[in-house]
């Protein structure tokens, strides 16, 4: 395959990726890096390196939007952000020590974990709104915008919230993504942060922890410019039609197909990082 | 802030598309019939590893730098939004974030130049 070829290729994936990232809510990162490593046969550094910029640019690229309509907790963001970026730091120290067949099983087992995230229907909303005094004196407590006025919400547990986000930081510096999954389980079930809230804002966190771990890769020759193009382009162009189709498609079968997809790459994975293949 | 946050963001990445691609069309203009291997892992040579060297390959017109300075931009698209938020929350008073904010940053500029 010449250049042209695998730029166009590469790029037609990332698209896909892209699109169904949005539209799930669980990021492209995740079914990127398997494509290039299963089917392009990319090294997976390679791979995690392209897949970081990527990330940085999607989660940006909405979370522009969001923090407009004052969706998204800035507030929670930035305090969970002390979290995730000294996570990422960490993760991204690991990853350039540890064997890739290593890397490749705890990918696996990340993509198993969020396909099983992404099977699961939304938990709902939790309606109690007594404040708890560690969220209130960090001012965490917010409102947002719904069809039926402002909502106001109380952020509950934060310290299991914040030691969750430092796990899901390491995991996104360690596996070049966004770690979607992983901030649902904190911001969703231990925080109890409203779904539309906590989507938003960790789109907003997404940013900030990438850029964390991207030094550590830059200097290390992780993210090579002829790969991380047209992911990035691609990536960012199906998100952005994703982000589009959102309210006109039905995402629940959608969902479905893709924990499969991410079920499929997630056992291919521990498989081939188990048998020495990657 | 959140006005100002967003539109900090949107140029950041609309900005650095831009000249991915651009770099892009130019990388593929002269390089688009040389053969790919991303199988075996090499690294990237040391000019593409450090931000002297990519402006450096940027100035010197190589599609690949050009692609390099984007992403670097990139990357710093999300360490200028906390530097922006830093102001945003002086600007409300809001003490206790700015220092939240400040210890991000630096966590941040440790993770960029420590590792090089």
């Amino acid at each position: 395959m010449n250049v042209l070829e695998f730029t166009a290729l590469v790029w037609l994936g990332s698209v896909i990726a892209g699109f169904l990232g949005s539209l799930t809510g669980l990021g492209g990162g995740v079914v990127l890096v398997p494509l290039l490593t299963l089917f392009f046969k990319v090294d997976i550094r390679y791979a995690v390196g392209a897949s970081l910029v990527s990330v940085i640019a999607t989660s940006s690229g909405a979370a522009a939007a969001y923090v407009k309509e004052g969706i998204s907790n800035i507030r929670i963001g930035m305090f969970l952000e002390i979290a995730t970026t000294l996570g990422a730091v960490l993760g991204a120290f690991l990853a350039v020590r540890i064997s890739t067949g290593t890397i490749a099983i705890v990918f696996g087992a990340v993509l198993l974990y969020s396909a099983y995230v992404a099977g699961q229907p939304r938990t709902k909303d939790p309606l109690d709104d007594v404040p708890d005094p560690l969220a209130t004196r960090l001012r965490l407590n917010g409102s947002f915008p719904t069809p039926e006025g402002m909502r106001h919400y109380c952020v509950r547990r934060v310290p299991a919230g914040f030691s969750l986000m430092f796990g899901a930081g390491a995991l996104s510096g360690l596996l070049g993504i966004g770690s979607g999954a992983v901030k649902v389980l904190a911001m969703d079930q231990a925080m109890r942060i409203p779904f539309k809230v906590s989507t938003t804002t960790s789109n907003f966190m997404i940013g900030v922890t990438a850029a964390a771990s991207a030094g550590v890769y830059l200097s290390r020759g992780y993210i090579d410019p002829g790969l991380s193009m047209p992911v990035m382009l691609g990536v960012l162009t199906g998100s952005f039609l994703g982000s589009r189709m959102l309210f006109k498609a039905e995402t629940k079968s959608l969902r479905l197909v893709f924990s499969a997809i991410i079920l499929l790459l997630g056992a291919q994975m521990l498989y081939k990082g188990m048998a020495g293949k990657i | 802030m959140e006005e100002g946050i967003g539109t900090l963001l949107r140029t950041g990445v609309l900005l650095s598309a831009a000249i991915v691609f651009l770099g892009g069309a130019l990388y593929l203009a002269r390089h688009g019939e040389s053969p790919t291997d991303y199988r075996v892992f090499r690294g990237e040579p040391s000019e593409l590893r450090q931000i002297r060297g990519i402006v450096h390959e940027a100035i010197s017109l190589r599609g690949r730098g050009i692609i390099q300075l984007g992403l670097l931009l990139l990357i710093a698209t999300p360490v200028a939004r906390v530097i922006f938020s830093i102001f945003g929350f002086a600007a409300e008073k809001d003490y206790l974030y700015v220092g939240f904010a400040s210890v991000v940053l630096v966590i941040l500029v440790c993770g960029l130049l420590g590792s090089s």
